[in-house]
This record gives C-alpha cells, structure tokens and sequence, in this order.
C-alpha cells in the first residue's frame, strides 16, 4: 500500500467508528433535550439561579428514575440560557433554544421576557411552561403552546387589593410600579381590586427595574398622605423601598406582590422589613405535599434557601415529563395535546390547565414579615389544591 | 414646602455620589483624553471588598467604629491597586493606539471585572450590616440622616483636597503639564507614566469611597451595581465639562437635582401627563439641550485648568 492512503484509510476507519457509536447510542438512549430561560446575570440573577436549580433537580431526579418513552431510554439534557430580564435579550435566546431543537421549555422568569418569547415557541410548536410569568397578558396570546404553573396576575393583584381594603382598612393608596409587564400589570390589577372595593388612589408613581434610588418619588407620595403603598416589581427594588420608606417617616403599610416575598427582600430591607405584606400564588411551601422534603433537599444540594420559584420549576419540568410519558413521545406535536389536558399531583399544586393555559384554581397566599420571616396570613382560592 | 425641601435633599444627596464617581472619569479625561468606562466597576469593588472585610472585621469581634474605617482603608488600598493594575494592563500599552482601542479595552475591562465580581460574591445581592443607629434629623420638617449627611460632607471635602492637589503640589503641577501636552511634560523632567498611574490611583481611591458610602445609604451591595452608577456620574461629568473637577461637582449635583425635582413634580406639573417614569428622560433631556448649545458643557474645558 503506497503511503498517501493511510491518511484516507484513517479517516474512513474513524467514520465508521463514529457511526457505530451514533447508532448504538440512538437505538438505546434518547437524549432529549429541555431548555431553561432566566436572568442568569444582572440585577435578578439570583432568582435566575433559583429557577434553574429547581429546573435542574427535576432533570436530575427523571435521569435518577430512569425513565422510558416509546421503549427507549431516555435522558434529559438541560440547555440553560440567560435572557437578562431583557425582552430583547429574551427573543434571541428564545430562537437559540429552538435551534437547540429542545423539546420544550420552562421558562421565562419574568413577565416581560415571557411574553415576547412566547410567539417564538408558538410559531415552532414548542411547548412552554413558565414558572413565574404571572402577566395575564402571556396566556391570552392566542398561542397553544403557553401554559403556567401558577396563578396569573388578575388572581393575584384582586386578592392584594381586596385584602388591602377589606383586611387592612386602607382608604389612601399610593402604587408605584416599575414598568415592566409584571409590575405594570400587576399594579393595574391592584388599584383595580382596590377602587372596587372602595379605596381612592392617591397616588400612582413610577420607577425602573435597575434603579436602588426611591427618595424623590417617595416623597411625592408623602405628600398625598396615604395610609397604605403599594410596589408593583421585584425584591432588589422593593428592599431599599422599604428602608427609605423608613427613613423618610413615611408612614404607610407596605405591600408587594411575589416579587417581593423572598428571604432577599427581607435581608435587604433590614429592619424595615417588619410588617411588610406580600403575596405568592400557591400554598405556603410547608402546607404543599412534599414542600418540606424539596425544601430541605435543595438546601443541601444547593447550599442556600430557596427564593422564589424553585418548586414550581421543579412542578413544570415533571408536568412535561409526565405528559411526554402519557404521549408516549418526545416529539413536541404529539405531546401537546396531552400536556394540555394532562392532570398531575405536583408539589405545588394539582396540575391542570384551562383553556388558555392557565393554572384552573390557582390559590393566592398573603404573607407578612415577622420577626424576620415570611408568615402566611391567608390563602385565597386554590380549589384545586390537594 | 417641607416636600420641596426634601426633595432638594435628596437631590444633593443623590448628586453627591454622583459628582463623586463623576470625579473619577474626569480626572482620567482631563489627562489622557480617555473615557475610562471601567470606573463604575471600581466604584463597585470598592463596594464588594468593603463589605466583605466589615464582616470579615465584625466577625473577629472588633468594635464597629474602628471596623468601619479599617474597612474603608481596605478598599481604598485595594482599589487603588485594581486602578493601577487596569491602567498598566488595559490602557498603558494602547496610550499611542487610535482612540477607540482604549475604549474598546476599557468595555473588557468593565465586563471583566463585573464577572470576576460575579464569581467572588456570587448573584446575590449583600445587605450592607446596620452597626449603629443612623440618626435622622429634622430640618425645617425635611429629614436628613447621618450617612446622607456624611456623603454630602465627604464629597465637598474631596473636592476641596482635589483642588488644593492639583492646583498647589508638585503633583498637581505634573498633572496639569501632562494634560496640557504629554511630549513637553516628558521633555521637561516630568515622569508622565508616574503622573498617569497616580492619577488612577488617586480616581480608584474616590470610587472606593463612592462604593462604600452608596452601599451603607442605600444597605446593599451587589455586582451589578456599577453600571447604572457609572453611567450617571459619566452623564454628570459630560454635563459639567469633562476634564473639569468644578465641572464634575456642578453636573453631579444638577443631575441629582433635575431627576429628584423632575420625578417629584413631573406628574404635577403636567396635570398627571407625564408621570415619574420620565425621570431619567428628564435629566437625559437636559443633557442634549446643554451639549447643543454648550458642547463643551456647562463649564466647558478649561486646558489650563483640567486635570
């Protein structure tokens, strides 16, 4: 054999050995892959980080169980992406995960990037389940692709407006929101609920999601004297509030929505933490079935507290699988349907979806800090709980 | 009246850090002709390792009253080195490069750091610790309390040392010659690498203390901070006149007091309009009207003087 042929046998050998082990894998192991979107960096990252870990143990756990569809073996594979809390950002990665050919998502964390994102899943046929966009706006896309494991906003600001009236006696409210879809959205639900049941709006002002400065337009609000002020965003705007809040003798109940109700709420707001009322959609964790047991486990597999939304990230993931299952396919077209009507026991609550892909029956719990913890006061609806 | 009063406070307050950070970007300009966008990224490392060795220092038991200093001391040490070290690596080598490479490095350096900062503190935001009662105190029915009283006292005493520095010592002489034409300086004995790295020393210095002062007013600390302080106390430099130290001052306070007016009145003013969203509109407008007719800024560059 002449030399200039070792180079060609060489690579015909290496093919041939590519294409066995491609073969081999293929007939049994199916790799499937699930995408997971949320602000891994900037000024929400850290419930970025929350929501992929819980994502991640669902993933963990179906690979530990060994699970079977259409008589192969499958692994999942989770393609974590970082939408920066920006709707730009979060169209972009949105496209990325479809060209990952995942065969579904969970995901996004915020309102505002869940939405847009929504129409790209939509338009591939790509199921998506988001674990804490609570903007009514996202399921009334139109898309059938969209589904939420918890309540929506239109659920969620009612109840914080009606228990801020009913409960709290408020008559004056101050609203601030941050101009996102979720602040925004929630805070019109709010001053809704709140009108409705009586209360004047005194007061609506403005921030933005990146700003820790709240002295002028809180000071705007003392001038209209209001007895109760409610913030529409999240925790790392909320926490700085509420000491300023303080500092300026303002002197309001305060009130937020789940962006607020974390443990890092309460570390940044301090002292001025005390008192404070915030909402969650679903059961308080020790009340869900195996809401201690997750809890526990993720601490020790994480090393921190869970924030927010790590147990209905955790839901979402097993709701696909366990639709995937039924289907008895991967493919995203066949599982559809089935995840649509799917009924599941999750740790959150009892899975079902409404026709829009809402969660049918989502419960709304009101929190209140004590002693430097979150204590639930109330749980509205959640028919469906078990 | 007490509302107005107020919100002037919180406007000076809130141009104090600015003008403070804004200081910084300034003196780099004013020498090097060079937008240092690194800057709000040291302002926020001085934040970090400040909080880090007050814990670190509480936690061996010391009293909070020498931990504080002790830790400000830290981070202006570290910081200074950090300045130093960006100047040498990211700047130093391009100082006869087209003016965008700089520019370019100076973005890196930012990303890098911020993700460095990711890694060593992690996405979680740090409480700044409450070691003793911050008292507020009542003026005319407006309320002040001491570390807003503090940032105020600190960032005009910085300005005066800055002044004294660069208009009476042999430094300040060096720097001024730098700026106005590095060959000559060099020509006539002056050392321009020392007086350049010197200068970002003395700019890191003041980001650490910028880093500090907002993390204790405000009680929290996260890697991300920097960029939207950055981007302000850039805005305020430009406002003033970049390359000024008056000029930073001024920009910095105006641009605290336009957006603490501006979201306090907006809404008012236009009968419910324009509401409190427009508030960074506001002081971005005031921005472009100013470089319009004054594209110099307000002050504009006096060579003699920047530095």
């Amino acid at each position: 054999m002449s030399l200039r042929f070792i180079p060609l046998l060489f690579a015909a050998l290496l093919l041939s050995a590519c294409g066995k082990s491609a073969t081999d894998q293929a007939s049994d192991q199916l790799t499937v892959r699930i995408g997971a979107a949320a602000p891994l960096t900037g000024p929400q990252a850290h419930l970025g980080k929350d929501n992929e870990n819980g994502t991640r143990m669902a993933i963990e756990d179906a690979n530990a169980k060994g699970i079977s569809i259409g008589g192969r073996k499958v692994h999942f594979e989770l393609v974590s992406e970082d939408d920066q809390a920006d709707p730009k950002t979060a169209t972009i990665v949105a496209q990325k995960l479809v060209d990952d050919n995942v065969s579904g998502v969970i995901g996004h964390l915020n309102s505002g990037t869940t939405i847009p994102a929504a129409k790209i899943y939509s338009d591939n046929g790509i199921p998506q389940i988001s674990p804490s966009a609570t903007a009514v706006a996202y399921t009334h896309q139109g898309f059938r692709t969209a589904f939420r494991v918890m309540a929506n906003d239109a659920q969620q600001g009612h109840a914080l407006g009606v228990y801020a009236v009913k409960n709290l006696g408020a008559k004056r409210i101050a609203v601030i929101d941050d101009r996102t879809a979720y602040g925004q959205g929630l805070a019109d639900e709010f001053i809704r609920a709140a009108t409705a049941a009586g209360a004047e709006i005194v007061s609506h002002e403005y921030t933005s999601d990146k700003s820790v400065d709240f002295t002028a337009v809180l000071t705007a609000v003392k001038a209209k004297q209001p007895d109760l002020l409610f913030y529409g965003g999240m925790d790392a705007q909320g926490g700085p509030m509420a000491r300023q809040i303080r500092a300026l003798s303002l002197n309001a109940k305060f009130m937020m929505g789940d962006g607020g109700r974390t443990p890092e709420f309460i570390k940044l707001a301090g002292d001025a933490a005390q008192s404070v009322y915030a909402s969650l959609p679903g059961v308080p964790l020790e009340k869900m079935a195996g809401g201690t047991e997750f809890s526990r486990r993720y601490e020790t597999e994480f090393k921190q507290p869970i924030q927010l939304y790590a147990p209905y990230c955790y839901d979402a993931v097993n709701v696909m699988i366990a639709a995937m299952q039924k289907a008895n396919s991967t493919d995203p077209a066949k599982y559809l349907p089935t995840l649509a009507n799917i009924t599941h026991d999750g740790i959150t609550a009892k899975i079902q979806f409404d026709g829009n892909g809402d969660l049918k029956g989502g419960a709304v719990t009101l929190y209140q800090v004590q002693q430097g913890q979150w204590q639930p006061l109330e749980t509205i609806g959640g028919a469906a709980t078990p | 009246m007490e509302i107005f009063l107020q919100q002037i406070i919180n406007g000076v307050v809130q141009g104090s850090v600015y003008a403070l950070v804004a200081l910084g970007y300034t003196m780099v300009y004013g020498i090097l002709g060079l937008i240092n966008f690194a800057h709000g990224e040291v302002v926020m490392m001085g934040a970090m390792i400040s909080l880090s060795a007050l814990t670190a220092l509480i936690g061996m038991g010391l009293s909070p009253l020498l931990a504080l200093p002790l830790s400000l001391v830290l981070a202006i040490a570290v910081c200074m080195l950090l300045g130093y070290g960006i100047e040498r690596i990211a700047y130093r080598p391009l100082r006869h490069a087209p003016r965008l490479a700089p520019l370019i490095t100076a973005i890196g350096v930012s990303i890098v750091l911020q993700n460095l900062a990711m890694m060593i503190w992690g996405r979680d935001y740090h409480s700044f610790p409450q070691l003793f009662v911050n008292q507020a105190h009542q003026m005319g029915g407006a309320i002040i309390n001491d570390i807003q009283l503090f940032i105020v006292i600190a960032a005009v005493c910085v300005m005066a040392g800055l002044m004294f520095v660069v208009h009476r010592t042999r430094l300040g002489r060096a720097m001024r010659a730098v700026a106005e034409n590095q060959h000559a300086a060099q020509l006539m004995g002056v050392n321009v690498n020392r007086v350049v790295s010197i200068t970002f020393m003395i700019g890191s210095a003041l980001a650490a203390l910028a880093g500090m002062m907002v993390s204790a007013n405000y009680g929290l600390a996260h890697y991300y901070m920097g960029f939207l302080l950055g981007l302000k106390a850039f805005t305020a430099a430009v406002l003033g006149g970049i390359g000024n130290l008056r000029g930073a001052m001024l920009g910095g306070l105006l641009l605290g007091l336009i957006e603490s007016l501006g979201a306090g009145y907006i809404g008012d003013i236009t009968g419910g309009f324009m509401g409190s969203q427009y508030q960074d509109v506001f002081a971005f407008m005031v921005l472009i009207a100013v470089l319009l007719f004054r594209p110099s800024g307000l002050l504009g560059e006096r060579l003699a003087e920047r530095a």
